[in-house]
């Protein structure tokens, strides 16, 4: 999907650089990297620097950047674009377990409009400049993230949690992991990494169940899971809506 | 950042936080934040954050300190200029954003879960 968009805009001067948020890294990004197979540049964060940089809190999300090195849509949402037909995805179990169905029924009232998004993605490729979606530096600073002394706490918190993690030091991984959850909480990749991290099941969705494991849910590390955190905010909730 | 000891070379503070060390201290984009100890060779991080306002967070167990980003204004970014980065890919070949001047991007943020 965004192989072909990034085919059809390459010529004009685009390029697409994807970053996959992933404190294990190649191992835990690289059969989705193979499987796309991309011509762009495809990176892996294992510490999130993208969230300090550029405020990410969730995926997917983009920004744009300009020939001249100069942000011209800081963080949002970014749908994947529209394509015709079914829309592939995991290779879903025949009994799948009733979390599962429980996260496809919020997941499917999550908003997204890529119509929109992609729209103005082909306009900005064109038009540069002159196109009303590349928004000018003072937009683009009032746009981003909000950010005080807790959130950027948070931050040194999230990235020491990460290095724990690679270090093997599990559980002082999750003491700075859930000092993140608490001082960022608009973060859902400082969540999500966090509970991705204790994989419930085996097979390609033990680091979605992203919650306490039925066995023993007392043994769960963290304050919210995804079932419970996107009823509270409301999965309509889930990604800001997309303004021009 | 990540930090190991508490005394840095200024090159890797640099390289580590974006600020660039000037006589009149730390400095990115249009903001220059006054150091004691501008021009040392090295700095000494509790210091240095604190003058900066960087949260400076501690792992006494496992020897290690994340120095985290600066708070200036209210939001995430302080200039429309994007901060560079290097970043490796699935076979740990390194990539800078700034290889990539001259197009325009799309930076997306995707997660395997």
């Amino acid at each position: 999907m965004w192989q072909a968009l990034r085919e059809e805009l390459h010529p004009k001067g685009f390029e697409l650089v994807t970053v996959g948020l992933d404190t294990l890294g190649a191992e835990g990004c690289r059969a989705f990297i193979e499987a796309a197979a991309p011509q762009h540049p495809s990176v892996i964060d294992r510490h999130h620097i993208l969230a300090k940089l550029y405020g990410v809190i969730n995926i997917p999300s983009a920004l744009w950047i300009d020939e001249q090195g100069m942000i011209v849509r800081p963080t949002e949402s970014a749908p994947a674009p529209p394509v015709d037909g079914a829309r592939p995805g995991l290779e879903l179990p025949d009994d799948m377990p009733p979390r599962f169905v429980e996260m496809m029924a919020e997941a499917a009232k999550i908003s997204a409009d890529p119509e929109a998004y992609h729209a103005a993605l082909k306009d900005w490729v064109n038009k540069g400049a002159d196109s009303e979606f590349a928004l000018d530096p003072e937009a683009v600073i009032a746009r981003s993230r909000p950010r005080d002394e807790a959130v950027s706490r948070g931050h040194a918190h999230f990235e020491l949690a990460a290095q724990l993690e690679m270090d093997g030091h599990h559980d002082a991984a999750i003491r700075h992991f859930r000092e993140a959850h608490r001082l960022v909480p608009d973060s859902w990749t400082f969540r999500r990494q966090a509970w991705s991290l204790e994989p419930v099941g085996d097979g390609p969705l033990a680091r979605f169940w992203q919650g306490p494991p039925p066995e023993d849910p007392d043994s769960w590390p963290y304050e919210g899971d995804w079932v419970a955190d996107i009823r509270k905010s409301g999965a309509e909730n889930y990604n800001e809506p997309w303004t021009p | 950042m990540l930090l190991k000891s508490l005394t840095i070379d200024r090159s890797q503070f640099e390289a580590g936080t974006g600020w660039t060390l000037k006589p009149e201290g730390a400095c990115k984009g249009d903001v220059c934040i006054p150091l004691p100890d501008a021009e040392a060779q090295t700095l000494d991080i509790t210091a240095t954050a604190q003058a900066m306002g960087l949260p400076l967070v501690a792992e006494p167990d496992f020897g290690l300190w994340a120095l985290g980003p600066e708070c200036i204004g209210s939001r995430a970014l302080t200039s429309a200029l994007a901060p560079d980065f290097s970043l490796p890919d699935v076979d740990g070949n390194e990539f800078r954003l700034s290889s990539l001047r001259g197009q325009k991007i799309l930076v997306y943020a995707w997660a395997p879960y």
